[in-house]
């Protein structure tokens, strides 16, 4: 007797629960159980330390994850249509090198800087696209190719060294603070938005799910799958030279060690996002999020000043608890 | 009158011969049989007519027109459906960008930004879809992999037939349904008829065939070999025809048992 009126409560307050999920699903393609980790965990960060709960923070937290941000965009198009981009790290510190070369070894105007980042990320994604597309080697295997390929491209570009000296257009992209606001965060925002619209509402995005959920239902409806892939990979190396433009402009310089496993940690920020490691579903304000969890535990640890080996370990063990809670949802769907 | 007709149809891939100058026509209305055995080339033949695979020779028009260079996209506009044994839906999509996949309407959000799939729209003609084949889906928004088999087919079927097509090619339908929803699939065949709409139905289970077909075509090692009405044949007719002949008593019993 005393059991029923709990059920009925548990039902109505699951029921709440799975109205605001299908909801925010549905409006805005992001799972809401990473934004109720994402608050939680800044909820027990700014209890534990008396600096995290700050404005100037939170921009710290914000500029920390802009780079990383656009290439865990960049992994979420290339994972949600079933492909991987292994090379997202290489092909950003490939592009830092091109763009400082242009402005720095050159001498170009800096528009010209921009330009070299994005056309040199662009080229190598296209390349990556072309491959896996037309020569018909798995994404996996071209991808890691290109991982060795541009890393050792950008190292004979500078010639093993940093390339120091932007002109001072390049570095406001990178420390520029108009209102305030650090220009990464600025350049982040505006590409999570543009993107999310393409990936979550358009024609385009729903094909680049639906080629990661069945290649085959998407070409007997008369689309041409090669060229959606091979477009995914260059939008994807195109990002990368972005985050490399981002990163050379915030260190003021072309570093051809730049990004040196940085793909890992953006796959890991799309797929504790929601973005299915197999593709078929992702969404960019899902990997957003999953970047500032991990910028927010990465800056918590740092202000509480544990030690940054228990942070890796830390983010370790989220990627795989993501995983876990989000197999476990799809199944229980599954089920019902 | 004929709406599709094939003439001499040949397709071989590398050394592989697989359709050998295939003749078919197809009437509005009409509800075909397409039996033979496996290796036969029957999907070969089906994936000539929506255009997946190009013939290597011979001749497909439909309303008298040339179909033979218009891509899968362009043959679908002109009313060529194919229902695949796989269903070929995407799971984890919802039903109503499973129906529109391909062919979804854009607006502009917020009347300045192209290309916004309007879902809205999309979700309502879904509903109507589903509603028009009698069917109950749990909801629309949910994943299309979290239906049972009948449930995908009848969204397959759905999204066959949003676009208004004149022939609808369908490959082992019943195959993997339970003995209800077979008939509720057959039922649905009738009702295409109804509607003027020409039927393929690809099939092992003669029964269902010999019970919705108004004319049974026989493919036999790339060659339509027999053509039988429905209603003046008889099962050992039809095995005997699809065997060739040898050992045919013994197949005939056998599916009429089945």
């Amino acid at each position: 007797m005393t059991a029923k009126p709990t059920t009925v409560r548990d039902t109505s307050l699951f029921g709440w629960w799975r109205s605001a999920q299908s909801a925010s699903q549905e409006r805005f393609q992001l799972r809401l159980e990473s934004l109720v980790v994402l608050i939680g965990l800044c909820i027990v960060m700014s209890l534990l330390s008396p600096f995290f709960l700050s404005v100037s923070n939170f921009l710290n937290i914000l500029l920390a994850t802009a780079t990383i941000g656009v290439l865990a965009i960049a992994a979420t198009f290339v994972i949600s249509s079933g492909g991987l981009d292994l090379s997202l790290g290489s092909v950003m510190g490939l592009s830092g090198v091109v763009g400082a070369y242009v402005a720095v070894t050159i001498g170009a105007p800096a528009g010209f800087g921009v330009l070299g980042c994005l056309v040199a990320g662009s080229l190598a994604g296209f390349v990556n696209g072309f491959l896996v597309t037309r020569a018909g080697v798995p994404a996996f295997i071209v991808t890691l190719g290109m991982l060795g390929l541009a890393r050792g491209l950008a190292l004979v570009i500078s010639d093993g060294r940093v390339i120091y000296g932007l002109p001072p257009e390049l570095i406001y992209l990178g420390q520029g603070r108009p209102f305030g606001i650090p220009m990464p965060v600025i350049i982040l925002i505006v590409t999570a938005l543009v993107t999310h619209y393409i990936l979550a509402f358009t024609r385009f995005g729903r094909y680049t799910l639906a080629i990661g959920d069945n290649e085959n239902a998407v070409r007997t409806s008369g689309i041409n799958v090669e060229r959606h892939r091979l477009i995914l990979y260059t939008l994807s190396g195109g990002l990368a030279g972005l985050a490399g433009m981002l990163f050379m402009a915030r260190i003021n310089a072309g570093d051809p060690t730049a990004g040196i496993t940085y793909e890992l940690t953006a796959i890991t920020a799309a797929i504790i996002g929601g973005t299915n490691l197999f593709g078929g579903r992702g969404s960019i304000l899902g990997t957003i999020i999953g970047a500032l969890i991990m910028g927010v535990l990465q800056n918590g640890l740092n202000l509480l000043a544990v030690q940054s080996y228990y942070q890796q370990m830390a983010i370790g063990a989220v990627l795989i608890l993501a995983v876990f809670i989000d197999q476990y949802q799809f199944r229980k769907e599954a089920k019902v | 009158m004929s709406l599709l007709k094939l003439t001499n149809i040949r397709k071989s891939f590398g050394a592989v011969d697989v359709l050998h100058g295939v003749n078919l026509e197809v009437t509005a209305g009409e509800v075909i049989g397409l039996v033979g055995d496996n290796g036969a080339g029957k999907s070969t033949l089906m994936k000539t007519i929506t255009g997946m695979y190009t013939a290597d020779d011979g001749e497909i028009t439909m309303n008298g027109q040339s179909i033979l260079d218009l891509d899968p996209g362009k043959r679908r506009a002109l009313g060529i459906e194919m229902i695949y044994q796989d269903l070929a839906l995407a799971k984890q999509q919802d039903v109503a960008s499973n129906i529109f996949l391909g062919r979804e309407p854009v607006k502009k959000f917020l009347g300045v930004l192209p290309g916004m799939v309007d879902k809205r729209t999309m979700d309502k003609k879904a509903q109507q879809m589903i509603d028009r084949l009698g069917a109950h889906l749990p909801s629309i928004n949910r994943p299309v992999g979290s239906f049972s088999g009948g449930q995908q087919q009848t969204v397959a079927i759905a999204r066959a037939l949003t676009f208004d097509p004149k022939l609808v090619i369908m490959d082992e339908p019943t195959a993997a349904l339970a003995v209800r929803e077979v008939q509720s699939v057959l039922e649905l065949i009738r009702s295409l008829k109804a509607e003027g709409i020409s039927v393929i139905l690809i099939s092992h289970r003669l029964n269902d065939v010999l019970g919705v077909t108004d004319r049974i075509v026989v493919l036999r090692q790339g060659v339509a070999t027999t053509n039988l009405e429905t209603k003046q044949t008889t099962m050992t007719e039809v095995v005997s025809a699809i065997v060739g002949g040898n050992d045919m008593a013994e197949a005939a019993a056998h599916e009429s048992a089945g």
